[in-house]
């Protein structure tokens, strides 16, 4: 079974995967992914995001089936259909977003389909009660079990979906990078209980992109890159540095060509904008050529703070003000008018009519200025196209086709041509490269930096710290709803924004 | 309500007592959340009883309750199966028409064949509900298609079914004389001067609010409604338990059709039309979220009885009966502006706990 795997600890191999591929319309996700988890090991799997740990984690959990390839367990074939079956077999996941039940409590979240029973098979609420405080006792967590799970920070909520899987006593626990929102003493009191399930003979597969806990926990350490499997081998052999090279497989200097502006006026004010329960007393000034990236872990706020700045959302309290005028709140057309664009996070759902023509996707922004006395005709629609496709160099079939049917990087290249061809002076952009390949994404990078050098202001929420950290002038930091660092590139580094973002800096 | 949070061990340091004592709180808000939103309604027919009382002190006479008791039943039966479909962010509009198609073909059943004892009769017009339930839960759930699409398109079909029917047969209207006294019996009949179609409708609620609420397959329906992804990676088998929600509640349609024809004991094709909308009404009355995931079979019963109240009530006030949907429409609004303040309300505070906590 462990041919081509270095030997690690002796235990026996649980659970394995052989050429597993999956794809998602034109995306191949997965191409050919190994991985092999012993018995009494923690095996952690690395590769930048969109190198397809997700997906693997997925199959695991029985949500996607693989196209191709076997999942096998204890070496017999099996079946992971559904997330109940990979249940059955003892596989447990700790998922990246939480997804809990807001409406009930925090005992039902956890129990959901397991609560204890009394003899006449009704749920026995005290023993639910009670199961769940010692649940969050082993993790030194203090939560009322009774509580909705509604209005949990994400950290909370986190610690909630990891004493869920704890709570199945599982031969495998996937955490599919359940440290992101969780503070130092979270973290190892997680690790503690990690370890003891190992030592019980579990197999732990952790998924990261803190090198220094990926080190301290793991035994082992497999490399994806682009749905492929690169290598596994025992921690005690990696370094570092090693295992950065293999995630990217070049060098990352190439990879954000971010060119050196002399940044102009200011052209975006933003004092003290709070929207109650989302974000607090946000303000940062952004200036002409200057490309700001705004960090933070999932669910701090960066996104609803561009919607708010763009009117998508209203807010509560400050002022938005662009070019020394102030901007409208709660008013789209009001910002696309004073020169403010904004490439949404989710480009299936708020950037693109997936069913609607390459054209007129491209065009719907413009769909006013283009029409003469009202009629739109379609000629100036598909030149208008041509000539932004021709820019962007999208890949499209022809541009009457539907967007669907294009990739993901060639999808969002028509979202970018969609806001560029407003003429903007601010673009902001959340998550640029989220889920595209990363040919496509080195261009998005170059085109992102010839724009700012072209005098355009630029705002980037991103979750990849490599491409906030090549691309940026400067970096604002979000924790928890508040502005809590502004980092100037010859500052920022891994340490210094993750510390900002996990509310230890300062 | 706070009592059962309370007997924690007292063991946390005193860093750990502020967090937990914050998260108590929440829970205690949460509780008094769901109290509020059924106390309101009871608060509300409490109110709407006194006044009547005053206007009329024979309001509440012993043959006044027991018509109202009756005039209730159906909706509330009715309700407490809306309940469950609601609950797991779906709704059934075709109830109106089942129980019109369950209400005629137990007529037909009894006229027929008039030794037919009446719990066959009950159980008949129950089937009769639960096919119609497994076609609407079976295209929901198997083919994906909005709930409320489905439902609007069997609510047509179902009644032109029954019309279908009823010309083919000739027999377009059923009359008290065609129906055996046995079951003219069963729809007069009372326990401890209680009438037995309300008590019936009364076990309806108790089985299916406590089902609701102890059972994990109630729980199940909560958590599709609450979080439908949430619920799939849960492991929780969605599309059956949508299924079952649908089944028993065309199941209860099918037996409020039995009490429909039990207490008016004249038929015709139309029994029931419009029902539909007054059932709806009367669970988001009731504090049933209409997104799902909130609510309970006994609050939407009380939205029910509220509803029926209402409607008896406004004459004796001397109140144009025209004014009862007004009333109704602005006692919707009124729950959903309740829900919605309350909802944010509670959200605000648990949320600014977490900011101030961290």
């Amino acid at each position: 079974m462990a041919d081509g795997m270095p030997d690690g600890d002796p235990g026996p191999v649980v659970l394995a995967l052989r050429d597993v591929s999956k794809s998602f319309g034109a995306i191949a996700a997965l191409r050919g992914a190994q991985l092999e988890l012993r018995g009494g090991e923690a095996h952690a799997l690395v590769g930048e995001n969109g190198a397809g740990k997700s997906t693997l984690v997925k199959i695991l959990a029985g949500v996607h089936g693989p196209d191709e390839g076997t999942v096998l367990l204890d070496g017999q074939p099996v079946t992971l259909d559904s997330p109940a079956a990979a249940r059955a077999q003892g596989i447990a996941v700790i998922y990246q977003e939480p997804t809990l039940f807001p409406d009930l409590s925090v005992a039902e979240n956890i129990f959901m389909g397991r609560q204890p029973l009394t003899s006449g098979r009704r749920i026995d609420r005290p023993e639910l009660a009670a199961r769940c405080t010692a649940l969050f006792e082993r993790l030194g967590v203090h939560m009322d079990p009774d509580r909705p799970a509604r209005g949990l920070s994400i950290a909370d909520q986190q610690m909630v979906e990891i004493a869920k899987a704890l709570s199945f006593d599982a031969r495998v626990l996937v955490m599919d990078e359940p440290t992101a929102a969780l503070s130092g003493v979270e973290v190892e009191r997680l690790f503690t209980v990690a370890r003891a399930l190992r030592s019980h003979g579990a197999a732990v597969l952790f998924i990261s992109h803190r090198f220094d806990e990926v080190f301290d926990l793991c035994d082992r350490i497999t490399v994806m890159r682009d749905g492929q499997w690169v290598s596994t081998d025992a921690t005690g052999d990696l370094t570092v540095e090693q295992v950065v090279r293999r995630m990217v497989g070049r060098d990352v200097a190439d990879l954000f060509p971010k060119q050196d502006v002399v940044a102009g006026d200011v052209v975006l004010e933003v004092r003290g904008l709070t929207r109650r329960g989302v974000f607090t007393d946000v303000s940062f000034d952004v200036r002409a050529g200057e490309i700001v990236a705004l960090a933070g872990l999932v669910g701090a706020g960066r996104s609803e703070v561009v919607r708010a700045v763009f009117g998508v959302d209203i807010y509560d309290a400050g002022s938005v003000t662009l070019h020394g005028r102030p901007l409208k709140p709660g008013n789209p057309a009001a910002a696309m008018a004073a020169g403010l664009a904004l490439v949404p996070e989710d480009r299936r759902q708020q950037g693109l009519v997936m069913e609607l023509s390459v054209e007129r996707n491209a065009t719907l922004t413009r769909r006013w200025k283009l029409a003469r006395m009202g009629w739109l005709s379609a000629r100036t629609e598909r030149a208008t196209a041509a000539e932004w496709s021709k820019k962007l160099q999208v890949k499209a079939g022809r541009l009457s086709d539907p967007v669907s049917t294009l990739s993901g990087g060639n999808q969002q290249k028509v979202v970018l041509a969609k806001w560029l061809s407003t003429d903007p002076t601010l673009l902001i952009v959340d998550e640029p490269t989220r889920g595209i390949d990363v040919g496509t994404k080195a261009e998005v990078h170059r085109l992102l930096s010839q724009l700012a050098a072209d005098g355009m202001a630029v705002v980037m929420v991103s979750s990849e710290l490599p491409e906030v950290l090549g691309m940026a002038d400067r970096v604002l930091v979000m924790h928890e709803g508040r502005l809590v660092d502004d980092i100037p590139r010859a500052r920022a580094d891994e340490d210094t924004v993750m510390l900002a973002a996990t509310g230890q800096a300062r | 309500m706070s009592a059962s949070t309370a007997h924690r061990p007292p063991t946390g340091a005193t860093e750990a007592d502020a967090p937990e004592a914050r998260s108590r709180r929440g829970a205690a808000l949460a509780q008094r959340l769901v109290v509020v939103r059924e106390l309101g309604i009871l608060a509300a027919l409490v109110l709407l009883i006194g006044i009547t009382l005053i206007a009329n002190p024979r309001f509440l006479s012993g043959q006044n309750v027991r018509d109202l008791m009756l005039s209730a039943a159906v909706l509330v039966v009715l309700a407490a199966g809306q309940t469950m479909v609601i609950i797991t962010r779906n709704v059934d509009l075709s109830v109106g028409s089942v129980l019109g198609l369950s209400a005629y073909a137990v007529g037909t059943l009894l006229v027929d064949h008039p030794g037919t004892p009446v719990v066959v009769a009950v159980l008949a017009g129950m089937v009769v509900g639960a096919v119609c339930g497994l076609v609407n839960g079976a295209i929901v759930a198997v083919a994906k298609v909005p709930s409320l699409v489905v439902t609007l398109g069997t609510l047509y079909a179902i009644r032109g079914l029954t019309s279908l029917w009823a010309s083919s047969s000739d027999r377009l209207q059923i009359n008290a004389s065609d129906l055996p006294s046995s079951f003219k019996s069963f729809g007069g009949a009372r326990v401890l001067g209680i009438p037995v179609l309300f008590l019936i409708a009364v076990a309806v609620v108790l089985v299916v609010g406590y089902h609701l609420r102890s059972y994990r397959s109630g729980r199940e329906l909560y958590g599709i409604g609450s979080a439908p992804e949430a619920a799939r990676l849960s492991g929780i088998p969605v599309g059956r338990r949508v299924l079952t929600a649908f089944v028993l509640n065309g199941a209860l349609a099918g037996l409020a059709g039995v009490l429909y024809a039990a207490r008016f004991q004249t038929l015709d094709t139309t029994a029931g039309t419009g029902l539909e909308l007054n059932v709806v009404a009367a669970a988001v009355v009731g504090g049933v979220a209409i997104a799902g995931g909130t609510g309970s079979a006994w609050g939407a019963a009380l939205g029910a009885l509220l509803l029926t109240t209402i409607g008896t009530a406004l004459p004796q006030l001397g109140i144009n009966p025209f004014w009862r949907d007004a009333a109704v429409g602005a006692l919707i609004l009124a729950a959903i502006a309740l829900d919605r303040t309350l909802t944010l309300r509670l959200a605000a505070r648990l949320r600014g706990r977490n900011l101030r906590g961290s």
